[in-house]
């Protein structure tokens, strides 16, 4: 009755870590490219949103 | 262009607004009655329906889905439209949504307070009220994303975004976490049981935290306070990247809240790992917030609704920060069970969302009256009255919570428990007191509040159609440039849809494993099912609150199985549909209770809990000896078991009522020896039945398990 090994037991479990692994890192790449290529001018003026209604 | 006449709905609004403030000084009083029971037991009135285990669910739901709930709503509903430059989608809708949550809440406050619940913390409400939950949940929808398809502004603001995954992944945890066989009108049972009800119990509850107490308020705060200090948020970059790796990250972090038990090691370390994470898109937006302020901290000085934001979202910094902390295995050890978890949530409770409503409504309740607040002076004495209840709640908690687990752990030198569990309580009661004056140092803020909002919508006039103007969305070609942001920052669908799958990833990752492989809870052969006398009693268990004091989960620590006995497996909750490890130890943990007192003891203890143990702050339980057993429901409960797994044979349902009397009537004559007089069919002989029954499965050896029998139908 113990917790140990116990990952092992499922099989193809590999495949979990590293399947999380890269949709963790695809996930802040593609974000972070996204952010830092939006243009500067765009962002501020959606920031301005809040202030012209 | 055509420039478009149309206008803003602020009924509505004010109706939330309003909801607000009466739900919030209810919710409150609640607490404070319940924070007042802790040292006071008397204060129950004993009677059922006002003692703490019912109350503090009514208490803790008033907050969360009432205050909180509309606070956020009458915030959406006034952010949105004027976000969209366009009026609500349908106002029939919103009318829908108001008077739908509003019966929502009536309902829940009534059968919360006469025991109907499922027994999963902040997830309380029987199935009729999560049917319901989810039908105006749907209608909330429609509403919100109708608006935003018809909205006359191009792009969609970042509040925006934060109010669309708060409304998806709200559903989806609800949905998730709700899914339950129902038993009668009002009374269901989990689909899941143990650990693996357990870990949806947390990922619920921990995520409830984040998109129902968290995303929507930090959507009122992107909008509201540019609004309030008159600039633009300090980096719209920055609150793009908080809000990604807000709902990324926070959807894993669940299992923090069962760090030491039995739940298997693998998830415990994945929710380590994202809860410390999770301090880097906190600070990232309360960073955010607070630069907004830079150069314009002469304003805080002046205006009241600038005041309540920077504390709330310093306490929203605080809180952030703390919430990694305790989610380190070693810190925890410490924290888990005791009133630091009380002072820490409270910090988010009262400081962010409590302060962050208090500014929004402050804001609106003006603006819409077309006039200036009654008194700012009585706003700043607000201000200061609820900080200074804050910090009076919170010390002492946190102090309390220190002390109190230290003592749990102390050892004498010669290697036994240096304190009964009893003295940790008495030491610690001077702090409960206190935090009840924090509290109600806090109530009394917040009615100073309603008397200024009242006098300025005295002195003003309400606009219910505030006009505004704006021309409408024409379709542009696609600069080719631009698309990239274009995808998903201008439809709402897309990004809905993008949201979901984010939030759905990290709770995929930790379900899987765990609900795949039958071997992930390794079964122990002596554990059975309870007979039906000590389900019946577990409902009753259930039904009076228990386990908002007494948690059932020992942790593999010197001093807990010093103190409570062997540490708790998880093959031992197999057929606990809901599992009952508790989150809190006001009074000691109760996963082995069984076999450890007489029956009588129990009888007494009921009664009256300081004639039995002198000092205990446990309410009196007397109903439990007069109300008769509910027999009738065993036949359709032992149904409801079989269906999700429980293997009671084939016909038991039928049957099951013949066994129960004959263990009722054995308990009933064990209490005579000790010259209790009792039929055995009282409420008390079941809740007997079912205590006796805890944890002590494992210490029968297998072939040996006869005292549980249950007759097989041949």
């Amino acid at each position: 009755m113990k917790f140990i090994h116990y990952l092992e037991k499922i099989s193809g479990v590999e495949i979990l870590g590293l399947v999380s692994l890269a949709i963790f890192f695809l996930f802040f790449t593609i974000m972070l490219t996204w952010v830092f290529r939006t243009n500067k001018q765009t962002l501020k003026s959606i920031s301005q949103i809040p202030l012209d209604n | 262009m055509q420039i478009e006449k149309f206008y803003y709905d602020n009924k509505i609004v004010k109706a939330f607004g309003l909801a607000t403030i009466v739900f919030g000084i209810v919710g409150m009083l609640a607490g404070l009655w319940a924070a007042i029971q802790i040292y006071y037991p008397a204060s129950s009135l004993n009677l059922a329906p006002t003692t703490f285990g019912r109350l503090r669910p009514l208490h803790t739901n008033a907050i969360i889905f009432a205050f909180v709930g509309n606070a956020s709503f009458a915030g959406i509903y006034y952010s949105l439209q004027r976000l969209c430059k366009a009026r609500m989608y349908s106002d029939k809708l919103s009318w829908m949504h108001f008077w739908g949550w509003q019966a929502i809440i009536v309902a829940a406050a009534i059968t919360l307070l006469m025991g109907k619940t499922t027994g999963k913390e902040y997830a309380e409400l029987e199935w009729p009220i999560d049917i319901a939950i989810t039908i105006v949940w749907v209608i909330f929808g429609i509403n919100m994303l109708g608006t935003i398809i018809k909205r006359r502004e191009k792009h969609l603001y970042v509040a925006i975004w934060f109010y669309i995954a708060t409304w998806v992944t709200v559903a989806m945890l609800h949905i998730v976490n709700s899914i339950e066989i129902p038993v009668s009108f009002l009374k269901s049972y989990s689909w899941y049981a143990g650990v693996q009800d357990a870990l949806v119990q947390w990922w619920y509850g921990h995520n409830a935290v984040a998109f129902f107490l968290t995303t929507p308020v930090l959507g009122l705060m992107y909008y509201f306070l540019p609004k309030a200090a008159n600039r633009p948020v300090y980096s719209y970059r920055l609150s793009i990247i908080h809000f990604w790796a807000l709902i990324f990250i926070y959807i894993w972090a669940g299992p923090h809240h069962l760090l030491y038990t039995a739940l298997p090691d693998w998830a415990q370390s994945l929710g380590v790992v994202f809860s410390v994470m999770l301090i880097a898109p906190s600070w990232g937006g309360m960073l955010n917030g607070l630069f907004t302020l830079r150069g314009a901290w002469d304003k805080v000085k002046e205006d009241p609704v600038l005041k309540f934001m920077v504390v709330a979202i310093t306490c929203y910094g605080m809180a952030t920060f703390e919430g990694p902390l305790l989610s380190l295995k070693n810190v925890n050890a410490i924290s888990h069970f005791s009133d630091w978890t009380i002072a820490h949530v409270h910090i988010g409770g009262l400081g962010w969302n409590g302060f962050l409503a208090f500014s929004i409504l402050y804001y609106m309740i003006p603006k819409m009256w077309g006039t200036d607040l009654y008194s700012k002076k009585l706003a700043t004495n607000h201000f200061w009255l609820g900080t200074i209840g804050i910090i009076l709640y919170a010390v002492p908690l946190y102090w309390a919570g220190f002390e109190q687990s230290l003592m749990w752990k102390s050892f004498t030198p010669e290697g036994q428990l240096k304190f009964q569990f009893m003295e940790t309580v008495n030491s610690i009661k001077p702090m409960y007191i206190t935090r009840s004056i924090g509290g109600g140092l806090y109530l009394v803020g917040a009615l100073m509040m309603v008397y200024n909002l009242y006098k300025t919508m005295a002195k003003g006039s309400f606009v219910a159609n505030e006009a505004a103007e704006a021309a409408p969305l024409v379709k542009e070609a696609h600069a080719k440039k631009e698309y990239w942001h274009r995808v998903i920052e201008r439809r709402p669908v897309t990004l809905l849809v993008l949201s979901l799958i984010v939030v759905a990833i990290g709770g995929l990752i930790e379900f899987v494993p765990t609900f795949l492989v039958k071997s992930n809870v390794p079964t122990i052969a002596s554990v059975k099912p309870y007979t039906p006398l000590e389900l019946q009693g577990r409902d009753i268990y259930v039904r009076e609150g228990c386990y908002t004091c007494h948690s059932q989960m020992i942790r593999p620590f010197r001093d807990e199985v010093s103190r409570y006995g062997e540490y708790s497996k998880a093959g031992e909750f197999v057929y606990d549909h809901p599992f009952q490890w508790g989150s809190k130890r006001t009074g000691p943990d109760l996963a082995r209770e069984g076999n450890k007192y007489p029956d009588s003891w129990h009888y007494n203890h009921m009664y009256d809990p300081r004639s039995m143990s002198p000092g205990s702050i446990m309410p009196q339980y007397t109903w439990l000896l007069d109300n008769a057993l509910d027999t009738a429901s065993t036949p359709a409960k032992i149904r409801a078991m079989r269906t999700i797994g429980v293997p009671y044979p084939e016909g038991y349902d039928l049957q099951a009522n013949k066994d129960l009397m004959q263990q009722a009537n054995s308990i009933a004559a064990n209490l005579k020896k000790d010259k209790i007089e009792t039929p055995p069919n009282v409420e008390i002989v079941a809740l007997i039945a079912y205590l006796q029954r805890l944890g002590t499965d494992i210490k029968a050896e297998p072939e040996k398990n006869v005292t549980t029998t249950i007759t097989t139908n041949k």
